[in-house]
């Protein structure tokens, strides 16, 4: 994790701003619903639908949604993120200082907490975390299980080929952890506030066997700490996961050290089919659930539910691979593809208010947006002449899209795929569509560079520019194969050389100006759209508050 | 009749091994699966390659599969990738076959206890109006996809009956003994508990109970006609045993036979049905658990299901054969 | 005697009726068939159905495939182009012309059905053909590859074989449905077959020295032609309600450019409570299909199969 130092921040405030907004918007448009954490009864149960069921309890090994959801209910991390926004506020740390050169910190903890099972929180406990992180063995070190470690700490103890960000902790007293770095990074102490950095007992770590994950067969398996003991510091504790009816219960944990929960209990109750999840709702079995269907939203609405949406903070794009087709090569029929498509009218019909088209591959949150960028209009004709003279007016392309998946960005691929089909169709482009299960080959497909023209999209974990436009370009072996193109290499270098400024303002620019040119010059993908998610609850449910990273806790939440 | 039972056994285990082999062969040809659902659009070409070389799913297939079964013959058949990520796959199965099992013996019971008294009554109108209407309505209800009039129960029934609209039971408190939500709560006597599990059983066993139904009464139909024309039933009534003894005594008994035997044979019909059930009312059981594997291409949780579903469906038509063979001597000598 | 219970059995039963079927029961068979109204309604519907696929392309008024109104479809509002001037049933999710789709899916339709049941119908008339012809260990073989295929649950076999494709498409669709239905088919045939070796004009043929082959192309398959017509129509209903089943399983066709009824009832699962037309139009077409093909079936099964005619 070299790149990238300090645009966090930045992207920090952006982001909180669109918070309050969409938290304002949402607060206007239920009128007297209060956010007032004072309000509230105490007491009560809120259900709440999941999709699916939690991959498993301790937040360090998770990578899904389902999985967080619950986790975050029960762990806090040194820092967190102030509801409704991305700004870090004071958690388990109540302040932290940073050294000059920015590789040492210094974290002050609150002091007279607990963990679930009675065990102190301390600097010690603190360290013993670092560590039991840094120091993953086997399984513990995939790809698949300590993703988020990986993605932005870097390696383990014992991968020296594989440097870690992170150098060592010393608990220099009961209250004063000490982290040290490698490298300065911006994305301290923020990262932190991440789910998947929760503290965790390590009396329950040790006792329960934590880092145990083996791979058996095609999978992984995790220890019994993941499975039946989690143990925190958060307003909930784990009850049980009652398999046989699929429903997750938290309760309240009384001796917890802040506000204490209103509710007595959280239960997840795991609904897979979208439409029983909305049905389960409209007859009052759950209090609400994630992700409802666009097309459900006004229905809800109507029927006196709150659906409150987050800031969309994701982008579709129409993937291009070069790698097959030679005449993809050749910018101008890129350029007919986006003139071809007619992105007013596809978010306008198939995405759910407050989508927009995408000028560029970031929403205007991210740090290095272009607001100068404007989304080129639906023009057939110039398509068509475009193609003519690529020489390309015959051009015949295999575009595969994905079944068996929505994504935030994506709430109805069949639907979206058509329309795309059609208006490439209509400009004189021949397709063959197809598609695969997402699971089952679609991925695989398109990192293989199978398809010429793909539907994918990202959804941002960090605000930095070089998490958007970094991950899709940063190589040229990347899903559109951008080193069939000489330019490839140019734009790997120029993000590359982007990410390692060091300065704010400077490296901001570079990414304004790279943006011009990847829309202008390379066009190495077809921006599509932006897409707000959003989360659906009973009008009696307080206190929840939608978060750009989903990051909703339920402590502060009542009901009735 | 032991020896034709161990030649049945000894065939389905042949028939087990066969499809074991089939399937996962098949299976592990395909792209996707664990790697794919566990990293998610995060993957990279790097990280696939690793993860795949870390899951042995790069060594050659019969190399898998040996190693497969070695796992298998100590009960581990892999963990869920989609179902219940991390799950033992043998676990789901054991979780949630009770409830399955719950939900086929409440649609049983419902096609028995409409299905019967309508085809008797139906036969003994034969060509009347009521005959007419009741074959018809047979005929639609197998007519119908299931799924869809799962949909339309669930729709039009669920707020006019107050009945839930999915899941097992409500999350209450309940003490969970062997698995089955209703005879737990009777066990426990938890009332509360078994009529809320038997609540939310009602309309999946309505949907699923439609085809049984169908045929449990065209069944019973036919049996008592042929009953009716038998010799012996001629002979009671010239014996001037009375309407109603000449009923009970001889042609329900005998028209019983082939009833009860279509009951056990429409394990396959309330399998395949219950994954479509299942899945319209979130139920947890095997059928969703295949629903969401077929969905989410859950490859370990497939292959266990399918063979399980096999070996019931087995060994129920086995049962099935013995005891007809018990009841009717002349089965044994075909 | 005992009814057929079993699905294998009552196959044996349909199957032994081709034994005597000689001119006389099909002419029976057709003076019972021409007043029996409930064959006469699944004939009517059946007629009309296939008459309304093969006009389809002159019936519908649009194309299936055009997202002509479009700009009626907007999802934030849960809005779909309502039922209007040239477009009386309104259009669909990405707002076609929703009349057309469901004219000519129609079409798509009976040909699912229609191949699905060859197919079934080809790899059981060869399996049939080779058991029942020769008997023996090709028998013994053959008929244990059939017991192995009937031991999984039809449907469940179907929805693993779907699962199987790694692109699923309309023809991995008729596959499947098509596949469960070789054994049925198998198991008839070969029944039909070896009810006819002992009997009256086979042995008669043998006697004068006709060829094997000959024996059973010109003389068995001919005879075995109205069990087989009877489980072809069955099949048929049941192609058209698995091929629905798939798509709510996600395993059907996913480009839905030309649209299947089944598919289109699979595909709007999330949409039944908001939209129910788009559910209750295509599933109406495949309920009243589906009763004819049944109708027509059962009425034939019971005029060609003596022992289940009263």
């Amino acid at each position: 994790m070299a790149h990238s130092r300090t645009a966090r921040r930045r992207w920090t405030a952006a982001i909180g701003l669109t918070g309050v907004a969409a938290l304002a918007l949402s607060a206007c448009a239920e009128s007297g619903r209060t956010d007032d954490p004072g309000a509230g009864q105490v007491g009560g149960t809120l259900t709440f639908g999941a999709a699916g069921a939690p991959k498993l309890f301790d937040p360090f090994y998770a990578t899904d949604g389902e999985t967080f959801r619950v986790a975050r209910q029960m762990y806090e991390g040194l820092v967190g993120f102030k509801p409704g926004t991305a700004e870090v506020e004071p958690a388990l740390a109540t302040k932290w200082d940073s050294s000059e050169d920015g590789k040492t910190w210094t974290f002050t903890l609150k002091e007279n907490v607990k963990f679930h099972d009675d065990t102190d929180f301390n600097a010690e406990a603190v360290c013993f975390n670092f560590n039991r992180w840094y120091n993953q063995k086997g399984a513990g070190q995939s790809d698949a299980v300590s993703q988020y470690w990986l993605d932005n700490f870097g390696g383990f103890a014992d991968t020296p080929d594989k440097p870690s960000l992170y150098k060592s902790c010393t608990a220099k007293d009961a209250k004063t952890a000490v982290v040290e770095l490698n490298e300065a990074t911006s994305q301290f102490p923020s990262v932190l506030g991440f789910t998947s950095f929760s503290i965790s007992s390590p009396t329950a770590l040790k006792q329960y066997d934590a880092d145990n994950v083996v791979a058996a067969g095609d999978s992984f398996t995790y220890p019994a700490y993941a499975n039946e003991h989690p143990t925190g510091t958060g307003p909930f504790k784990f009850s049980k996961f009652d398999k046989a009816n699929n429903v997750v219960e938290l309760v309240r944990n009384d001796n917890y050290h802040g506000t204490k929960a209103k509710l007595d209990k959280i239960v997840f109750r795991i609904i897979p089919d979208e439409t029983a999840r909305k049905q389960a709702l409209e007859a009052g079995d759950i209090d609400g659930y994630d992700l409802p269907n666009a097309a459900d939203w006004p229905g809800l609405k109507e029927k006196g539910f709150n659906v409150a949406v987050r800031p969309a903070f994701n982008v579709l794009y129409l993937g291009i691979n070069q790698k097959n087709n030679p005449k993809l090569q050749d910018l101008r029929v890129r350029q007919a593809l986006m003139y071809a498509l007619n992105r007013e009218q596809l978010v306008k019909s198939q995405l759910p208010e407050g989508a927009s088209v995408a000028t560029q591959f970031m929403p205007s949150t991210v740090d290095g947006y272009n607001k100068d960028l404007k989304a080129v209009g639906y023009d057939p004709e110039k398509a068509k002449s475009l193609l003519a003279e690529a020489g390309a007016s015959d051009l015949t392309l295999k575009f595969f899209w994905p079944t068996e998946v929505t994504r935030p960005y994506m709430p109805s691929p069949k639907d979206i795929q058509a329309a795309i089909a059609g208006d490439l169709e209509k400009a004189g482009i021949k397709l063959e569509v197809s598609s695969k299960p997402w699971n089952g080959g679609y991925l695989t497909d398109v990192d293989q560079g199978i398809p010429d023209l793909f539907m994918l999209g990202w959804t941002g974990d960090n605000g930095t520019a070089h998490n958007w436009i970094g991950t899709f370009f940063g190589r040229t072996d990347n899903r559109f194969n951008t080193g069939a193109s000489p330019w490839g290499t140019e734009l790997a270098a120029e993000l590359a050389k982007a990410s390692s400024e060091p300065d704010e303002t400077k490296r901001s620019e570079m990414y304004v100006e790279l943006n011009k040119k990847i829309m202008e010059q390379y066009l190495p993908a077809i921006p599509v759209s932006h897409s707000p998610p959003a989360l659906v609850l009973k009008s009696d449910v307080k206190g929840v508050v939608p978060s750009p990273l989903t990051d909703e806790r339920f402590g502060q939440a009542s009901k009735g | 009749m032991l020896r034709y039972t161990i030649r049945r056994l000894i065939q389905l285990v042949g028939v087990v091994l066969v499809l074991s082999l089939l399937l996962f062969a098949w299976l592990r040809a395909l792209p996707g699966g664990p790697v794919s659902a566990l990293l998610g659009e995060r993957s990279t070409p790097e990280k696939r390659e690793a993860l795949t070389k870390q899951l042995g799913l790069d060594q050659p297939i019969f190399v898998q599969y040996l190693k497969f079964m070695g796992r298998a013959l100590s009960g581990d058949f892999g963990v869920s990738t989609g179902v219940q990520p991390g799950d033992a796959a043998l676990d789901i199965f054991l979780q949630r076959f009770p409830a399955t099992l719950e939900l086929s013996f409440l649609a049983i019971l419902i096609a028995i206890a409409l299905g019967i008294p309508l085809g008797y009554l139906a036969a003994k109108r034969r060509g009347g109006w009521f005959d007419n209407l009741s074959v018809a309505g047979s005929l639609l209800g197998v007519a119908v996809p299931v799924f869809f009039l799962a949909y339309v129960l669930k729709d039009v029934l669920s707020s006019a009956l107050g009945l839930p609209t999915g899941g097992r039971q409500d999350a209450i408190d309940a003490t969970r003994v062997t698995g089955f939500f209703v005879l737990d709560g009777v066990l426990t006597q938890e009332w509360d508990a078994a009529l809320n599990a038997l609540e939310h059983l009602v309309l999946p066993a309505m949907a699923l109970a439609t085809i049984p139904f169908a045929v449990v009464f065209r069944i019973t139909r036919a049996a008592v006609l042929d009953v009716l024309d038998e010799d012996f039933v001629r002979t009671a009534e010239s014996k001037g045993l009375t309407a109603p003894t000449i009923r009970r005594r001889h042609v329900l008994r005998n028209a019983m036979l082939p009833v009860v035997t279509t009951i056990g044979l429409q394990t396959g019909a309330l399998l395949a049905g219950a994954v479509l059930t299942e899945k319209v009312f979130a139920f947890a059981g095997v059928g969703e658990a295949l629903a969401l594997g077929f969905e989410r291409r859950d490859y370990p949780v497939l292959l266990l299901l399918i063979i399980m579903a096999t070996i019931v469906y087995v060994v129920v038509n086995l049962l099935v054969d013995l005891s007809y063979a018990l009841i009717d001597p002349r089965i044994r000598t075909r | 005697m005992v009814t057929p219970t079993r699905k294998k059995d009552r196959i044996d039963s349909l199957a032994e009726s081709s034994a005597d079927a000689g001119v006389s029961l099909a002419a029976s068979a057709w003076r019972t068939l021409r007043r029996s109204p409930v064959f006469l309604t699944g004939a009517t519907i059946i007629s009309l159905f296939v008459l309304v696929s093969l006009l389809s392309p002159w019936l519908a008024p649009h194309d299936p495939s055009e997202a002509m109104l479009i700009d009626q479809v907007i999802k934030a509002r849960n809005e779909i182009p309502p039922p209007q001037d040239g477009h009386p049933l309104g259009g669909d999710l990405q707002g076609r012309d929703f009349l057309s789709r469901l004219l000519i899916g129609s079409q798509q339709t009976l040909i699912v059905g229609v191949l699905a049941t060859l197919i079934g119908l080809a790899g059981g008339l060869t399996l049939g053909t080779l058991a029942g012809a020769f008997g023996g260990w090709v028998d013994s073989v053959v008929m244990r590859l059939v017991d192995v295929m009937l031991s999984l649950p039809s449907l469940l076999l179907a929805f693993s074989i779907s699962a199987m494709f790694a692109r699923p498409n309309q023809y991995t669709v008729i596959i499947a449905v098509a596949v469960v239905q070789i054994p049925v088919f198998a198991r008839l045939l070969r029944g039909s077959m070896l009810a006819q070796r002992h009997s009256d004009h086979v042995l008669a043929a043998t006697a004068l020295g006709v060829k094997p082959g000959a024996i059973v192309f010109r003389h068995m398959l001919p005879n075995s032609l109205g069990p087989v017509i009877v489980q072809s129509t069955l099949v048929l209903a049941t192609a058209i309600i698995d091929a629905a089943a798939l798509s709510f399983l996600g395993l059907g066709n996913p480009d839905d450019r030309i649209p299947e009824w089944g598919q289109m009832l699979g595909d709007v699962q999330t949409v039944f409570d908001t939209h129910p037309q788009l559910a209750f139009w295509p599933a109406g077409c495949i309920i009243v299909v589906a009763l004819g093909f049944t109708l027509m079936g059962e009425t034939l099964r019971e005029a060609l199969d003596p022992k289940s005619r009263r």
